[in-house]
C-alpha cells in the first residue's frame, strides 16, 4: 500500500514571494526523514489571504486543499504535516 | 565574504514599504504614519530588540529614511512622521547623501578582535603560546587566554590551532566596506565618511542589526504618479529572475502601478556595447595599456575617489541608464518623469548626476509597490514590450557581461581583434580587489581591458535584489540566448 501524501501548497503569488515565500519553496530539502516521501510540495498563485490588511501574516501555505497557514515557517508546516498524517 | 540570506530586518523593511505605498496610494497615509510603528509592535507581543519601545523607536527611524531623510539630519526628535511626510510631498529633489546609519540600532559591535573560544583544550603541545610573536597568549587553568593589550591582530594563533578554538569576531559593516569608509564614533556606533563612501550598500547588507538605511524616493515617485504625470519606468536588464513571470508580465505590472510603460534598460546596453568598442578600439591606438568599463556606478565612484592613476583608463561611453534616459526624454518629452528601477544603491548617486534620469527606485521597492497594490505578477496575461532587445544586451547583468557583449560586437565592426586575448574582470569589490584596481592603474598586471562589478556575480548579486543570485544568473543568461 502506498502510503497517503499531504499536499502542501506554497503561495508564490508577489506578496507571498517578497515576504519569505522564496525560501519555502525549497523546504523538501529539509523535512524530517520520518515526512520524507510523504509531502507533495507545489508552487501555487496567489490564495488571496494577502488582500486585506493582514498582509503581514504573510507567506500563506495551503495544506490538504483547506487548511491555510498564516506566518508560514518551515516548522509550522511540518507540524501541521503531522496532524495530517496522525504522526 | 557577505552572503546575502533572507532575515528578519528584510522583512521588516518589506513590510514597512508595503504599508507606506498602500496608504498613500489610498490616500490614508498621513492619518496612519505616525501609527505604523504602534500597529506593528503592540505592547502584547514578544520585542525582537529589548523592549517594544525601541522596536518602535527603530521603526519610526526606518518609515523616516523610507520618506527619504538621513537620520543624521534630525532637529527635533518630537518630529512626528506626518510632518516629515509633508515636506517629502513637497521637496523637488532628493538629498545628496543616500545611506545613513540608524545609531539608535547599531549595536555597536566590538572591536574586532581575536576570542578563544571554549573549544580550546589547554593542549600539551600549545602552539598559540609558540606563535604568537607578542607573547600575548597564556594557558591559563587550562585555557588559552589572549592579553589584548598585547595582541596585534594578526591572526597566527587561530591558523596554528588544531582545535579551531580562537577565532576573529569582525565588525560585519567595515569588514564589508571595500574602501574603509565606515568607522567608529568614540561612543561605538558607526558612522559613515561619505567623502570616501562609494554607495555600494554592502555594508547595509552585512549588518545584522540593519542599522543602515537606504534613503529612499518612493514618495516622489508616488508624488508624480499621483499628479498625473507621464512617468516611464527603465527597468535594468538584472530584472529577469527577480519576480516569478516574464518580461511581458512585469511590463504590464509596472503599468497597472500607474506608470506610463516600461523601458528596458537592456535597450540602452546596447548602445553602450556598441560606443564602448569604438573606444576601446580609440585607446589602444592611443597606446594606452587598458581600458576599463564603466557600467558599475560603485566602480566608478572608487576609481575617482581612490584609485586616481587608474581614472584616464576608465571608458568615457554613458552607462545603459544614461542611454536609456536620454531616449526616454526624447521619445515621451522632457517633461516625463524617467524612474531607474534596479539592484543597485550606488546607481542613485549616478542619477543625481545624470539630469535625465529623474528617480531611481530598487526592485524591492517595485515588488512593494505589485504588494501594495495587489499586483500578482505570475498570474498576469503580459503585454507587448515596445521594442525588441537584443539578447546579449540582457547579459549586462551578470559578471563578464559586458565583455562578452563587446566581443560580438567587435567582431561584427573588426574582423581581427585583439580584445579576447586580453580580457580579464573583478567579480565583486572588496579590500583585496580595490588593491588590485591600484596595480592595474600602475600597468604592473596584463590584460588590456578591465571589466570591474562592484557586486559578486554582477547586478544579480546587488545589495537590493528579490531573487537568489544563482536563480537569477541562469534566468538572465536565458534570456540572453531568447
Ligand atoms: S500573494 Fe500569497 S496570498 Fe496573495
Amino acid at each position: 500500500m502506498t502510503k497517503k501524501k499531504v499536499k502542501v501548497e506554497i503561495c508564490v503569488g508577489t506578496t507571498c514571494f517578497l515576504l519569505g515565500a522564496s525560501k519555502l519553496q525549497e523546504m523538501e530539502r529539509f523535512l524530517p526523514p520520518d515526512l520524507t516521501g510523504r509531502v507533495e510540495v507545489q508552487g501555487t498563485a496567489c490564495l488571496g489571504c494577502c488582500r486585506n490588511d493582514n498582509f503581514g501574516s504573510a507567506p500563506f501555505v495551503k495544506v490538504d486543499d483547506t487548511d491555510v497557514i498564516a506566518n508560514a515557517t518551515l516548522e509550522k508546516v511540518i507540524n501541521r504535516v503531522r496532524r495530517s498524517l496522525n504522526l | 565574504m557577505i552572503m546575502k540570506v533572507a532575515n528578519n530586518a528584510e522583512r521588516i523593511r518589506r513590510e514597512l514599504l508595503i504599508r507606506i505605498i498602500r496608504n498613500f496610494m489610498r490616500g490614508t497615509l498621513k492619518d496612519v504614519i505616525d501609527r505604523i510603528a504602534v500597529d506593528m509592535r503592540p505592547r502584547k507581543e514578544r520585542p525582537s530588540r529589548c523592549c517594544v519601545y525601541k522596536d518602535r523607536a527603530v521603526l519610526k527611524y526606518r518609515v523616516m529614511a523610507m520618506l527619504g531623510f538621513g537620520i543624521e539630519d534630525e532637529i527635533d526628535e518630537a518630529k512626528a512622521l506626518s510632518k516629515y511626510l509633508k515636506e517629502a510631498t513637497e521637496r523637488q529633489a532628493p538629498d545628496d547623501n543616500i545611506l545613513s546609519v540608524l545609531d539608535v540600532a547599531c549595536s555597536a559591535c566590538v572591536e574586532s578582535q581575536y576570542l578563544v573560544t571554549n573549544a580550546c583544550r589547554g593542549c600539551f603541545a600549545r602552539p598559540c603560546t609558540f606563535n604568537c610573536p607578542r607573547d600575548a597568549i597564556q594557558v591559563v587553568d587550562g585555557q588559552a587566554r589572549i592579553d589584548h593589550s598585547l595582541c596585534i591582530d594578526c591572526g597566527k594563533c587561530t591558523k596554528v590551532c588544531p582545535y579551531h578554538a580562537i577565532i576573529r569576531v569582525p565588525i560585519p559593516c567595515e569588514e564589508a566596506c571595500p574602501v574603509n569608509a565606515i568607522k567608529k564614533r568614540s561612543d561605538g556606533t558607526q558612522v559613515i565618511n561619505f567623502k570616501s563612501c562609494i554607495s555600494c550598500g554592502k555594508c547595509m547588507q552585512a549588518c545584522p542589526f540593519g542599522a543602515i538605511l537606504e534613503r529612499s524616493q518612493i514618495i516622489d515617485v508616488l508624488n508624480a504618479i499621483k499628479k498625473g504625470k507621464k512617468v516611464v519606468a527603465m527597468v535594468a536588464p538584472s530584472i529577469v529572475g527577480q519576480f516569478p513571470g516574464k518580461l511581458a508580465q512585469i511590463a504590464e505590472a509596472v503599468k497597472l502601478v500607474g506608470f506610463e510603460l516600461m523601458e528596458e534598460v537592456a535597450h540602452g546596453a546596447q548602445m553602450t556595447t556598441e560606443h564602448e568598442t569604438k573606444e576601446f578600439f580609440e585607446h589602444m591606438e592611443q597606446g594606452d595599456h587598458i581600458m576599463t568599463s564603466s557600467c558599475c556606478p560603485a566602480y566608478v565612484e572608487t576609481v575617482k575617489k581612490h584609485v586616481p592613476l587608474l581614472q584616464p583608463y576608465v571608458s568615457d561611453t554613458p552607462s545603459p541608464m544614461r542611454f536609456t534616459a536620454r531616449v526616454v526624454k526624447e521619445k515621451y518629452g522632457c517633461d516625463c518623469v524617467s524612474v531607474f528601477i534596479g539592484p543597485c544603491v550606488a546607481k542613485r548617486k549616478e542619477a543625481q548626476r545624470s539630469p535625465k534620469v529623474d528617480y531611481v527606485l530598487t526592485f524591492e521597492e517595485l515588488g512593494s509597490f505589485f504588494a501594495a497594490m495587489n499586483i500578482d505578477v505570475a498570474s498576469l496575461k503580459g503585454i507587448k514590450l515596445p521594442r525588441k532587445v537584443e539578447g546579449y544586451a540582457r547579459g549586462f547583468a551578470s559578471s563578464c557581461g559586458v565583455t562578452s557583449a563587446m566581443l560580438k560586437e567587435s567582431t561584427k565592426t573588426v574582423a581581427d581583434s585583439n580584445l579576447d586575448n586580453d580580457a580579464k574582470f573583478i567579480n565583486g569589490l572588496d579590500q583585496k580587489t580595490v588593491k588590485q584596481l591600484h596595480l592595474y592603474g600602475k600597468g604592473k598586471l596584463p590584460g588590456n581591458f578591465l571589466e570591474v562589478m562592484a557586486c559578486e556575480g554582477g547586478c544579480v548579486g546587488g545589495p537590493c535584489v528579490l531573487g537568489d543570485v544563482k536563480l537569477a544568473t541562469r534566468a538572465v543568461k536565458a534570456s540572453t540566448e531568447e
